[in-house]
């Protein structure tokens, strides 16, 4: 394996929530008493089942609770051994399943406030990223400016499986909140489920839902480009996370390829969609998708023609590597300390 | 776009006189609206001049995504006897199979009877087109091979249509769309499997279809291009969800055949299915061995579009990673997007690549004599 350098960035890492009762002290009055009332249930999402192999490893696995949601074992296990200088949480709750747009609201305020409190205050290592009820466009544009006010908020997040397409115009006034307050917009793998999770119906299997993530991000990629969001907001950077990205390449000669072919269709896409992707999307390193040969990465890397692409993580605490292998064999010192450190402080200006 | 026809068709003949190629993605359109009819039932006349076709999307003509060209076709592939693109015999052997020496066409009717939610007329309707492949097209030139198109949504009449046909030498394989009601690996297909692999013919997947699902994961995207560019990643759900079952480890004499969705995001998927399934493979006890080793063993891929790297010679390591053997030359001939067969190899391909890509898989795979 590659070997890590000190004071890196992980840019995807999991604090959990431990159940729907931990962020009552962050509802009010009114979304207290409707929780305990109604008797809900904690809120997992289908996308990472508590005990599915992928969603923990099995040496970050604790022995009773949540994955994740212990910031002692968050230290132990990545911040300290990989002598991380940050590291940006991106809580995977399921507040995007919700449909009412005003429950959303509170579930995400609360889960943000709930992430200043009890991790950003705990480690200064630690960086947030804003998660938004996109049931409303109004209410996540006035959670964005509520949470960017701390600076430690460095990113907005979304899931790359919502309701709409991410390039809709519906929803650019989130991306013009985020690009003026100097925020990436943070795409996630996993699905609100108010679609079926891939393109073709639903599938049968946890698994089968994994592997589509990859084409969910894919199709959004293609969305955001082909809508213009990046000829209207040219400083909006997005980062696909926990994506993959063997298929980067292959993808993007396709949608080359069409764009030449029927560029009428949209003609505010300006520049190719090749050059949009160097200029304004980035992807984190882990699930590194490939196989274990340096050869084959070498290759993937080279058909990128760019090392700005790739931002280091280790996805905490899901299983994509074992022991200290985050960086798979192959990889240059050169490109290690881009992609652990250049590249993030160039996506992040919240991280200065 | 138009610009590019002109271009390519002006360099198509001085490499195709030369060496044989087979084209494994041809579209033969109907001259007019009723030439299905006297394959039809009088029920079915009547109900299509009273009803129409509803298939599992909204608009009674015309695909939900206006396409860049009319019928999604070349505007010099008109015949000059009037009708669609496509709908021409002569004209498709004077402006297709003869200046490209294309030794064995595989015919691919689309907007036939899939996708559509009344399941009689589906069947009718294939069945229908299957009898009109043979008499407008394979039984007047020899070099074309027609599919057999089959009602998908209902597993057993398609398999009746499959048993029906098989062993008739003017089919070469059996046709589905990639986008049904669900992914293709779920129960509900598996007689078409079954038939097919009893019949000893590969089951191709073409892009589009209608199963009503929304196109990508998260909904309706605004625009052509974004259908076009999906269908790779339809394709790639849809062989997921055929791994994921088992329909390898059930069928393991089935071939299939992936038409008209790229082929760069192969290895990738092969990979990533790799990964995951050595975690979560006690989910899916049923797939017993590495994804990618189904899929080396079991698919096959035509060409078009080709994957347009900016250092085009970056395509070789994807074919590499898949095999040379595994891919089959096609143009999707009439349509707009159609790859020129001169063109679209880059230099430095070993002349025993060169004919497998071109000729020999596809002549292999649909078991025509060399």
């Amino acid at each position: 394996m590659a070997s890590l350098i000190a004071g890196g960035v992980d840019c995807d890492v999991h604090p959990a929530v431990p159940h729907l009762t931990s962020l009552l002290p962050y509802l009010n009055d009114y979304w207290r008493d409707q929780v305990t009332t109604r008797g809900m249930v904690d809120l997992v999402s289908q996308s990472y089942p508590k005990n599915s192999p992928i969603v923990a490893r099995p040496d970050w696995r604790p022995e009773t609770g949540k994955p994740g949601e212990s910031l002692e074992d968050m230290q132990r296990h990545v911040l300290d051994p990989f002598q991380l200088s940050c590291a940006i949480c991106n809580p995977l709750y399921g507040v995007q399943m919700v449909f009412s747009e005003d429950m959303q609201a509170a579930f995400c305020r609360a889960l943000n406030e709930w992430l200043a409190r009890e991790w950003l205050d705990r480690d200064s290592r630690l960086r947030g990223s804003i998660v938004i009820p996109t049931q409303s466009i109004e209410k996540s544009v006035a959670e964005i400016e509520r949470c960017a006010e701390d600076k430690r908020f460095v990113q907005v997040l979304m899931l790359v499986m919502g309701d709409t397409p991410l390039g809709k115009r519906g929803l650019w006034p989130i991306y013009q909140a985020a690009e003026r307050l100097d925020l990436p917009v943070g795409i996630h793998a996993g699905s609100a489920y108010h679609n079926p999770p891939t393109a073709v119906g639903w599938g049968s299997y946890h698994i089968e839902d994994y592997v589509g993530q990859a084409q969910a991000f894919q199709t959004q990629l293609t969305s955001l480009i082909v809508e213009g969001v990046f000829a209207k907001y040219p400083r909006l950077k997005m980062v696909m996370l926990e994506s993959g990205v063997s298929w980067i390449s292959p993808f993007l000669w396709r949608l080359h390829k069409f764009w030449r072919g029927v560029r009428m269709e949209t003609p505010w896409v300006d520049r190719a969609p090749l050059d949009i992707v160097r200029s304004n999307i980035r992807f984190s390193l882990q699930p590194f998708d490939a196989p274990p040969e340096p050869e084959t990465l070498i290759r993937l890397f080279d058909h990128m023609q760019s090392d700005e692409l790739v931002l280091f993580s280790t996805d905490y605490p899901h299983w994509q590597f074992d022991g200290q292998d985050a960086l798979p064999e192959g990889l240059t010192p050169d490109l290690v300390r881009k992609i652990m450190i250049d590249n993030p402080h160039a996506t992040y200006p919240r991280l200065k | 776009m138009n610009i590019q026809f002109r271009e390519s068709t002006e360099t198509s003949s001085p490499l195709t006189t030369k060496t044989a190629i087979a084209d494994c993605d041809i579209h033969p359109a109907r001259a007019t609206r009723t030439e299905l009819y006297p394959y039809l039932a009088k029920r079915w006349q009547h109900h299509l001049e009273i009803y129409g076709v509803h298939a599992y999307q909204g608009m009674m003509e015309g695909p939900p995504y206006p396409k860049a060209q009319p019928n999604a076709s070349r505007r010099d592939a008109y015949p000059p006897e009037g009708g669609p693109q496509g709908s021409s015999l002569s004209f498709m052997q004077k402006q297709l199979l003869d200046p490209n020496n294309v030794q064995l066409g595989v015919l691919n009717p689309l907007n036939t009877g899939q996708g559509i939610r009344n399941h009689e007329l589906s069947a009718a309707l294939c069945s229908a087109i299957n009898d009109w492949q043979i008499d407008k097209w394979t039984s007047k030139d020899k070099r074309l091979k027609a599919s057999i198109v089959v009602g998908n949504e209902d597993g057993m009449s398609a398999a009746a249509e499959i048993r029906e046909r098989a062993g008739d030498k003017n089919f070469v394989q059996v046709l589905l769309l990639s986008r049904n009601v669900e992914p293709l690996g779920q129960r509900r297909y598996w007689p078409i499997y079954q038939a097919a692999e009893e019949a000893g013919l590969p089951v191709g997947v073409h892009a589009f279809g209608f199963g009503g699902n929304p196109i990508t994961p998260s909904g309706w995207p605004s625009y052509y291009i974004e259908e076009m560019v999906g269908h790779s990643q339809c394709q790639q759900s849809a062989l997921a969800s055929l791994v994921l079952e088992g329909v390898f480890d059930r069928f393991p004499k089935l071939k299939m055949v992936m038409i008209e969705a790229g082929f760069g995001w192969a290895p990738s998927l092969a990979w990533r299915l790799d990964k995951v399934w050595q975690r979560l493979r006690s989910e899916v006890p049923h797939v017993k061995r590495p994804p990618s080793e189904y899929i080396r063993e079991q698919v096959w891929w035509t060409t078009q579009p080709m994957e347009d790297p900016e250092r085009r010679e970056d395509l070789f390591d994807v074919i590499k990673w898949i095999g040379w053997d595994r891919l089959l030359f096609a143009t999707d001939y009439p349509h707009w997007d159609y790859d020129e067969p001169s063109r679209v190899l880059p230099a430095g391909v070993s002349e025993a690549n060169r004919e497998a890509f071109y000729l020999g898989n596809a002549k292999k795979l649909y078991g025509i004599a060399a």
